[in-house]
């Protein structure tokens, strides 16, 4: 029971980061309950039948399917949240210009709500389908049915409870400070996606170059410590990065501050 | 769009396929012929060999055998590697170019057990 609580809380926090961040950003908007519930749900079938046919992805582009599915899928979210944060740079920011409640400025476009609510699909996606096969395995290898079911769901109540502190502590924040924050946290978060996207890339043999790591600050914050972990989901900590992962990490950043500084620029006349 | 134009662009796009597939594969075989293979075998939620020993600053190629019937997952945050391995399936896992050290990998679907090593030296 423990197993299954340990395993699942783990998967569900480093969605439900993901999840927390995404509903803060668009708190006020009309119907984003109902986007971002259409993600998740979509995301837990797309990981049961992941999880189903894991062996036929595996085997895929010769063994190197699985890691091709996950760099496409952290590369698709990349691209959600840099278009996410173009479109807020443009419109949000004059918007909220003129207007007294945030909400009111990001509701006036539903094409950011689609693009994150894909974001939080394919997060649910990637650690679901774990989730999925390691609850499976324990079923297969005759564990009772009801312990595991009260692990599991120890560990997604556990798992719920971190996304709506996440949530609530971003709520904190004073609205007129919302955007700023949010654009630098969605940054952070696809620069970290963005490094691990190009080590699957790696693993799959499709870059052979500058793998050579970075620096090993495993002694002081190892990333498979808690701590370590949100700092991974959240910022894309990584204790032994390689080099390619530094740069992958370094030029999303930058094309996020160009986008969101060209797309704000040219607003900026009208705003003032 | 007329139907000899669309035959061309059907055709292109097969040729760029057809040269994607062979860049793969090339690259993959290149790969598959400069690094250095090592075999594991999962067995009752176990590795074995539990430690490994590969060459320093070399990429290197873990083939990881799962007799069990259940799915494992080869996690290690040390090698970079997050792969789900299906029940009674084989996987390649590739690793390096490591400094010389010890590198812990788990199945994470059985914790409790299934532990291994990797020595680079």
């Amino acid at each position: 029971m423990l197993g299954a609580l340990i395993i699942v809380f783990r998967e569900v926090i480093e969605a439900g980061l993901i999840i927390g961040i995404v509903l803060a950003v668009t708190r006020g908007v009309p119907g984003r309950g109902r986007w971002v519930g259409a993600g998740v749900l979509a995301a837990l079938v797309g990981a049961g039948l992941l999880a189903l046919f894991a062996e036929t992805i595996a085997s895929a582009f010769e063994g190197a399917g699985q890691e091709l599915f996950n760099a496409g899928v952290l590369g698709i979210a990349v691209v959600m949240l840099m278009w996410h944060n173009l479109w807020m740079a443009g419109h949000g920011q004059e918007m909220a210009a003129s207007m007294a409640e945030v909400g009111k400025a990001v509701s006036a476009g539903k094409r950011p709500l689609a693009a994150l609510a894909m974001v939080v699909g394919l997060a649910t996606l990637r650690e679901g389908s774990e989730v999925v096969l390691f609850l499976y395995g324990i079923v297969a290898a005759g564990a009772s049915v009801s312990s595991l079911l009260l692990g599991g769901a120890l560990g997604l109540a556990a798992g719920a409870l971190f996304t709506a502190l996440t949530y609530y502590g971003l709520l904190a924040i004073p609205p007129r400070h919302i955007f700023a924050v949010t654009t630098v946290l969605i940054a952070l978060l696809a620069a970290g996606m963005a490094a691990q996207a190009v080590q699957f890339l790696d693993a799959a043999g499709l870059i052979n170059i500058m793998g050579q790591r970075l620096w090993d600050s495993s002694a002081w914050l190892p990333q498979d410590s808690i701590f370590g972990r949100l700092l991974h989901t959240l910022v894309g900590y990584t204790d032994r990065p390689t080099e390619l992962q530094l740069i992958a990490y370094v030029v999303t950043l930058a094309i996020m501050a160009a986008m969101t500084w060209i797309a704000g620029s040219s607003r900026r006349p009208r705003a003032v | 769009m007329d139907r000899v134009e669309f035959l061309h662009i059907a055709g292109q796009r097969a040729m760029t396929r057809a040269v994607g597939t062979i860049l793969l594969s090339l690259t993959l075989t290149a790969f598959a012929a400069g690094a250095q293979d090592f075999n594991l075998v999962i067995r009752d939620h176990r590795f074995e060999p539990a430690e490994i020993r590969v060459p320093a600053d070399k990429r290197v190629s873990l083939y990881v055998s799962n007799e069990d019937a259940t799915p494992e997952e080869f996690d290690s945050t040390a090698l970079k590697v997050e792969k789900v391995i299906a029940g009674r399936s084989k996987a390649l896992i590739r690793i390096g170019p490591l400094t010389a050290g010890r590198y812990e990998f788990i199945g994470e679907f059985h914790a409790d057990t299934a532990k291994g090593v990797v020595i680079a030296e």
